[in-house]
């Protein structure tokens, strides 16, 4: 147990690989059994002949990333769309002033770019490895290829992208239409007790839940509040500091 | 004692996701189930709450005003 819980990340994603493709070993080879799997597995090509796996199995390249690394640069010409098949992806633009907000969670079996890759634009956002990932790759002009040869993926493609509007239109009303981190500093002043009674504890998933937004918009807010000396965090504790301050961003008058 | 994220056992999958993501070695996946071992390192940074694809870990808030002045 100790000297399993000291094995590096990396490692421990390398087991996980290891009983996800049963061909994945010693970290080099990959089976080309196991990524057709894979393929099969994911909606975007869900529905394909065997056939039509094959093909697209052609065209998919394989990439590794370390944690904290870069795999996508927004405002670079989109030309591959990427899947995740061990690990996670985190898709974030950075503020102008300099905060990043984490617009989606990608995992196994998930793609990120599909929006710019199809309208012929640059990447929207930037997405980066949230520990060891390992994508799977098209180059925009193979995956036109696949499309013409399997219209079923074509059906796929509009299925994903509704759904991958409808997420953005909610993030996009919280950011442009209403403030969040007000509503985060009013359900705080409604939930903050005194450290004596026990209080309810409430997940960033509950905070965002509870005030109707997603929960990438919960974290910054709750940043956000501490640098303007509103609150302290200490650890898994939110301190009200400054609770006149936490009433004027609310909006609370009294 | 030191807190560490809370793992609702029936829930998990054990796909190793919050594990890849965290940087305390305080998760652990056994026999396909994750646990917690407490470490220092664990900051409550909540990225293993936020990848977890069915809502098995959780890293819950107190919110407490702080009193003036006097010890808090
Ligand atoms: S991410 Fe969630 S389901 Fe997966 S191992 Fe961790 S707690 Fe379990
Ligand atoms: S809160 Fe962060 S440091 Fe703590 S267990 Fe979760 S991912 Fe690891």
């Amino acid at each position: 147990m100790a000297g399993r819980s000291t094995l590096p990340n990396i490692h421990r994603v390398d087991i996980i690989l290891t009983v996800i493709s049963s061909g994945y070993q010693e970290c080099v080879r990959t089976d080309m059994v196991a990524q057709i799997e894979f393929i099969k597995s994911i909606p975007y090509f869900s529905g394909l002949s065997q056939s039509g796996l094959d093909s697209v199995g052609k065209y998919i390249f394989e990439k590794k990333a370390g944690r904290g690394e870069i795999v996508l640069f927004e405002g670079e010409p989109a030309e591959t769309l990427c899947f995740v098949v061990a690990g996670v992806v985190k898709v974030f633009k950075i503020s102008p002033d300099g905060k990043e907000q984490i617009l989606q969670i990608i995992r196994p079996g998930e793609s990120f770019n599909d929006v710019p890759v199809f309208s012929g634009g640059v990447n929207l956002a930037s997405a980066g490895a949230m520990g060891a990932v390992v994508l799977n790759m098209i180059k925009k002009s193979d995956l036109e290829v696949v499309i013409r040869e399997h219209p079923q993926v074509a059906l796929n493609v509009i299925q994903i992208l509704s759904q991958r509007v409808q997420h953005l239109v909610s993030l996009v009303e919280d950011l442009s239409f209403r403030h969040v981190t007000g509503r985060v500093a009013r359900m705080l002043l409604e939930y903050a007790g005194d450290g004596t009674g026990e209080r309810p504890r409430l997940t960033q998933q509950e905070m965002a839940a509870m005030i109707g937004t997603a929960r990438e918009m919960v974290g910054r807010s709750i940043k956000t509040l501490e640098e303007e000396g509103a609150i302290r965090i200490d650890r898994h504790r939110i301190i009200v500091t400054n609770p006149d301050a936490l009433r004027r961003i609310a909006g609370v008058t009294s | 004692m030191m807190e560490m994220p809370l793992i609702d056992r029936d829930k998990c999958q054990g796909c190793g996701l919050c594990v890849s993501v965290c940087i305390c070695g305080g998760l652990v996946l056994t026999d396909n189930i994750v646990t917690a071992v407490e470490v220092e390192e664990c900051h409550w940074c909540t990225l293993c709450e936020l990848v977890c694809p069915t809502g098995a870990i959780s890293c819950p808030f107190e919110i407490i005003i702080e009193k003036n002045q006097d010890s808090a």
